[in-house]
């Protein structure tokens, strides 16, 4: 363990060297004009009017308003994906039966896109908030309900013979077996829904929104105001790391409480 | 009461037609009370009797039934002790022997003292809150016997319990479970390969062959225990110098012998 905070040290000595070398091409690319500076803004000019849109207002809201409505709605879709999917799952990895009747139906329904749901969340929610939920439930649910399956089910036979030997019933069986050793693999499937969640969000904020980060995006393009749209794609990777890694901290304290290497 | 009965039992593997044949005519009646042991070759099927006591798998053809009654599914009334402990990871000591007690809905007062009394029977009041996971392998096992105990069940099974621990452990693990069967007497049904494990701690030993399994020969440990007054040895190893002892161990190791393969395996 000895080697730990050098090794830590050189990885991120060439995490940096990688992200200057991309802004360092960045640059270049618009200073040198190979890619003209409308279509393709410096990082600075970037940076100017991410700071620019910290307080002042586009498409009727400043950056940070923006983002918290994106971020309400990413939150309805992503729980309410959470609350059903993650129960559905535990539900059909102990009931055979229910997986039986589930299983076909899911399988079919999760390689539909999530944005490939947009022309119904138009048609039933118009521009309200509906639709982008609609839009993220449908790309946040499909990995709450595989991963709390897969964790339910493939749970060590050994645990649930000695539950039942010790005279478990079902609901029990379910809350205090199946979803305690299912924890990591729902908490993997939960940061995995966050992150497509987060993705789709934006997608869907492109088309059927009317605030959000996508829309100011959207209304920046039809102005070519390109340093916004990047403003934006820059705040959508920030939130989206942000997410990514507290869910990160939050798995690594479940397993170490759980005695498990981190 | 619990009584064990093992009716003309046969297992298969796999299909019904062209699956491994495991248990073959299996014959062996256990009275309450009584410990017996199980030994035979790895592979022979020992486990699988075990199994069906408790429930987790049924027998292919004949009977197997506790007190007479035919063995259906697994229930608090066969507790069963795992050879790797089996404990719920994320419950304490306490909870993890409290389970089984909240699933007969005791009231809470009465499951309290009950756990207490099975924490103090194997010296594990000062760990109830710890987690399996910050216990040494013995101290799991313990944990272990104590949530089966605790159930007052009619029928205690062993699967190899102390196979996954150290030598020292088991030795102490052996002499506390023969303590425990003196205070508080079950009938056992215990699964191993350690031939001088069972001539120690069993009333009966049965031998089983290789697979197909059969059962090859019970012997009474019993009569040779009482007339030889095993009991007035405190420690495991005063017990495994007698020369009955030795003589018994000796009878077994050679009828095992005999059922290993032709490359001695």
């Amino acid at each position: 363990m000895q080697a730990t905070p050098l090794r830590l040290r050189e990885k991120c000595a060439w995490g940096a060297l990688g992200l200057l070398g991309f802004i360092g091409l960045w640059t270049a690319l618009s200073a040198f004009g190979i890619v003209p500076r409308q279509f393709l803004p410096s990082p600075l000019d970037v940076l100017a009017r991410f700071v620019h849109l910290l307080t002042t207002p586009f498409a009727g809201a400043t950056l940070p308003q923006h983002l918290a409505s994106s971020f309400q709605r990413y939150a309805y879709g992503v729980l309410l994906a959470a609350f059903i999917g993650v129960p559905l799952g535990l539900l059909m990895g102990w009931f055979r039966w229910l997986d039986d009747v589930v299983t076909p139906l899911f399988d079919g329904l999760r390689f539909i896109a999530p944005i490939a749901w947009v022309p119904f969340a138009a048609l039933w929610f118009g521009v309200g908030i509906g639709g982008p939920i609609l839009i993220i439930f449908a790309g946040a649910f499909p990995p709450c309900l595989i991963n709390a399956y897969r964790g339910a089910r493939f749970v060590e036979p050994r645990l649930i013979e000695a539950a039942r030997m010790l005279g478990t019933g079902h609901l029990r069986m379910i809350l205090e077996i199946l979803l305690p050793a299912a924890t990591p693999s729902i908490v993997s499937g939960l940061r995995v829904a966050a992150g497509l969640g987060w993705q789709s969000l934006v997608g869907a904020e492109l088309i059927v929104a009317a605030a959000g980060v996508g829309f100011m995006m959207v209304q920046a393009q039809a102005n070519v105001a390109t340093p916004t749209v990047m403003a934006g794609m820059v705040a959508i990777g920030l939130v989206g790391m942000a997410i990514d890694v507290m869910l990160r901290q939050g798995e690594a304290w479940l397993r170490r409480r759980r005695g498990l290497p981190a | 009461m619990g009584s064990i009965r093992f009716d003309k039992v046969d297992k298969v593997f796999g299909p019904v037609s062209g699956g491994v044949k495991a248990l073959d005519d299996i014959n062996l009646e256990i009275a309450d009370k009584e410990f017996v042991a199980i030994v035979g070759p790895s592979g022979c099927g020992k486990t699988t009797c075990l199994r069906m006591v408790a429930g987790f798998e049924p027998p292919s053809a004949g009977i197997v039934s506790v007190n007479g009654k035919t063995v259906t599914s697994p229930g608090p009334d066969r507790a069963v002790v795992f050879q790797q402990f089996a404990l719920f990871p994320w419950k304490t000591v306490r909870e993890n022997i409290e389970l089984g007690l909240r699933n007969k809905n005791l009231p809470r007062a009465e499951r309290d003292g009950l756990v207490a009394g099975a924490l103090r029977l194997m010296n594990l009041e000062s760990h109830a809150g710890a987690f399996p996971h910050q216990l040494s392998g013995g101290m799991q096992q313990r944990v272990a016997i104590a949530r089966a105990y605790v159930l007052d069940p009619e029928v205690l099974l062993m699967d190899e319990p102390f196979g996954a621990l150290d030598a020292q452990t088991r030795v102490v693990m052996q002499e506390e479970l023969v303590r425990l069967a003196r205070v508080n007497p079950r009938t056992v049904l215990f699964i191993t390969h350690a031939v001088e494990e069972a001539v120690y701690l069993a009333d009966r030993v049965a031998i089983m062959t290789r697979r197909p399994g059969r059962i090859k020969e019970v012997l009474d440990i019993r009569s040779v225990r009482a007339a030889e007054n095993w009991d007035r040895h405190e420690r495991i190893e005063d017990v495994m110098d007698l020369e009955s002892f030795v003589h018994l161990r000796t009878q077994i190791w050679k009828s095992l012998r005999e059922e290993k393969g032709p490359h001695g395996a």
